[in-house]
């Protein structure tokens, strides 16, 4: 049987009275590609705050590698306030905070690109080395730490070697073009060597010849440092593609899932969803 | 490589010479004398610029807005003072209580090592002072540091305002001396060497040593792997934090080690001024820091020090004859006259020279890049011009 990384189980987030997650459950497993697409404000880009803890998830329960990372149930103002699904099927309450869920190996880029918008390209990726480095404030501010901080250097460069970055090294992150900042976020990401990668919607503003670029990568990566990727999209033709399994969210709901040809078969999906991208598209 | 190793030889030649230069003019001038002023100004400029550049780490670096300044400088002279009295004149600076204090540290390592030890003995006091300010700030920091960051500057506030009141209260009279100044500590004037028969005196040059020691490990933690993280968390928070980063230990990090060297700060004021009191740390003090950083660059080590040195010797010296109406050019003396050239005027023009900085330098005098920056920038201008002129005669 396939290797449980991530499951979600009945996650439901609800900010004031608006449920973006409803009842969601699904798994990912080790070393797949799985996608997950629905509609604009479908409640894709909540669903990863909830795995990464950024936010707390109202209802329901999160692991990593069979370990909680997240559980939850409506509690005070909320108890009467739910609307959405099983409730009072959880009672324990577990909580992380976003460091300590990339330490333990979920790693992510944004979709509103988030680089440290005035270091360099080669700042941004060294301080995602840091968490995993062993020096102390005393031994990195008198260079006692020589030796780590040279080998984060060498494998920040190979990083960036492999992203053709190399070049733009001393460059500053905000004074790259669009596509290489999406590069350079998925180097940073990489470097707080994850077992799982959540990437919000790579491709967004790629022509289709990047598009095609970024599919490859992602599949190249997958096999190099052996991650299990998850990938919200829009571009169908990249989600046909690269992805395994597909879940497909509609209103915070999960209307369908399965591979991507099940998926795009199933009327439901057509409805809520890819009528919509074609329309948008023609 | 090597092109690095010989910019960091010059800078080192550049500061032995700075220092022999202080030395010297530490001798030959008198305490009377006009230029007497210089000496001042420099040790005040230090100690302002040390101070400025512990605020740039956290407003500048770390992007933490921390108004505390004065009360952490306040906490930093005091504890200087107290354990830098010596015990004989402990009682006639104690008239109203008993001190409750019995050790000083030049005192007792004066007295085993000599001159040597009560310098040993000043520095001990100069690391508890700093000690003692950073535990302060952990203390503020362990609840306001996990809200969001503009929470900060009012905490700080308050607790600048709160801790002068603390230390001023009667109760704690022992320790502090309640409303009475302390005085007779280890000072500016008692940092003298015999040499043969002549004495050096080097207090001016030791102040700056220290603040320019302090300054330096600064700018090592800044170049560090923790001074990127920091500049991370002031980027972008929710990035930083994806990245693994644990933004409250790595915020606390930051703060108490500018806490730390604020108080050092402190201590330094106390022995340049020779009696501290708290009611001399105001926040008009904390607002005189917040202008520095602005006026020299927020994110600039360099700039700091440079806005500091103008603020100091601008404030202190280069414009006190507005105040005075007396100026002395060339040996002359003029006598302005004193409708408008009285007691107040130096700080209207001071305020219309710094709006015009602020006009001009919209962010500030050196932006967020450092003093070998601005020379290498200069460095290939004239490189440039050479081969133009050749040009034009060919
Ligand atoms: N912090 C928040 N507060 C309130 N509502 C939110 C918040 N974040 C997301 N939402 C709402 O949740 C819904 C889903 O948003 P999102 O997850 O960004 O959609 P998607 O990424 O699928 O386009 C939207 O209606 C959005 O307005
Ligand atoms: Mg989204």
């Amino acid at each position: 049987m396939a290797e449980n990384v991530l499951r979600l189980e009945d996650v439901t987030m609800q900010f004031g009275g608006v449920v973006a997650v409803n009842g969601f459950s699904m798994e990912v497993n080790k070393n797949e590609i799985v996608a997950l697409i629905g509609p604009n404000g479908a409640g894709k880009t909540t669903a990863f705050n909830c795995i990464t803890s950024v936010y707390e998830p109202t209802n329901g329960r999160i692991l990593l590698n069979n370990e909680v990372i997240a559980e939850n149930h409506p509690q005070g103002k909320m108890k009467d306030l739910y609307k959405g699904e099983n409730k009072g099927k959880y009672t324990k309450v577990v909580k992380f905070t976003p460091d300590r869920i990339t330490r333990r190996g979920i790693a992510r880029t944004f979709q509103n690109i988030r680089l440290f918008k005035a270091l360099t390209v080669f700042d941004n990726v060294m301080i995602a080395k840091h968490m995993r480095a062993k020096q102390n404030i005393f031994t990195a501010t008198f260079r006692l730490n020589a030796k780590e901080e040279k080998r984060m250097q060498e494998e920040t460069m190979v990083l960036l070697k492999e992203q053709n970055l190399d070049l733009y090294k001393d460059h500053i992150a905000s004074s790259l073009p669009y596509g290489l900042q999406r590069r350079l976020e998925i180097a940073r990401a990489l470097a707080t060597e994850p077992s799982l990668l959540l990437l919000d919607e790579p491709a967004a503003g790629m022509n289709p010849q990047e598009t095609q670029e970024l599919a490859d990568f992602i599949k190249q990566i997958r096999e190099q440092y052996r991650i299990t990727i998850l990938l919200i999209e829009h571009h169908m033709d990249l989600v046909m593609q690269i992805s395994e399994r597909v879940y497909v969210l509609d209103f915070g709901k999960l209307i369908s899932s399965g591979t991507p040809d099940e998926v795009q078969n199933d009327q439901k999906v057509i409805d809520a969803y890819l009528g919509v991208v074609e329309d948008a598209e023609d | 490589m090597n092109k690095n190793n010989s910019s960091k030889i010059t800078a080192a030649v550049l500061l032995i010479l700075l220092f022999g230069l202080v030395i010297f003019l530490e001798q030959v001038i008198r305490p009377t004398d006009e230029w007497a002023m210089l000496l001042s100004c420099l040790r005040m400029g230090s100690v302002y610029a040390l101070v400025a550049v512990s605020m740039n780490l956290l407003n500048g670096f770390t992007g933490l807005f921390s108004l505390g300044q004065a009360g952490f400088m306040l906490i930093g002279a005091y504890t200087y003072a107290i354990f830098s009295i010596p015990l004989d004149l402990k009682d006639s600076v104690y008239t109203f209580y008993d001190y409750s204090v019995k050790i000083s540290f030049p005192e007792v390592l004066g007295n085993v090592f000599g001159g040597f030890g009560m310098i040993t003995g000043v520095l001990v006091s100069i690391i508890l002072a700093g000690i003692i300010t950073a535990m302060a700030a952990f203390l503020i920091g362990l609840p306001v540091l996990r809200l969001r960051s503009d929470y900060l500057a009012i905490a700080t506030l308050g607790f600048a305002e709160i801790i002068r009141a603390v230390f001023l209260w009667g109760r704690l009279g022992p320790v502090t001396n309640g409303s009475n100044p302390l005085r007779r500590f280890t000072r500016t004037s008692d940092f003298t060497m015999d040499v043969g028969n002549t004495t050096l005196t080097l207090g001016t040059t030791t102040i700056m040593i220290i603040a320019a020691a302090c300054i330096f490990v600064i700018i090592l933690l800044v170049n560090s792997s923790y001074g990127r993280v920091f500049k991370a968390i002031r980027e972008d928070e929710i990035a930083a934090e994806a990245m693994g980063i644990n933004l409250y230990k790595h915020k606390q990090l930051s703060f108490c080690i500018s806490s730390f060297f604020t108080g050092v700060g402190g201590a330094l004021l106390a022995i340049f001024m020779g009696t501290v009191m708290a009611s001399n740390f105001m926040a008009a003090m904390t607002y005189e820091f917040l202008l520095i950083i602005v006026l020299g660059g927020i994110g600039s080590i360099s700039g700091s020090v440079v806005g500091a040195m103008l603020f100091v010797f601008a404030s202190q010296w280069w414009l006190r004859w507005l105040d005075s109406g007396i100026i002395t050019l060339f040996g002359t003396r003029y006598i302005l006259p004193n409708t408008i050239f009285r007691s107040g005027f130096r700080l209207v023009v001071f305020s219309v020279i710094i709006m015009c900085v602020v006009l001009f330098f919209r962010r500030g005098l050196m932006g967020d890049k450092e003093l070998p920056y601005y020379w290498n920038k200069l460095k290939s201008r004239i490189m440039a011009r050479k081969p133009k002129a050749g040009e034009s005669n060919g």
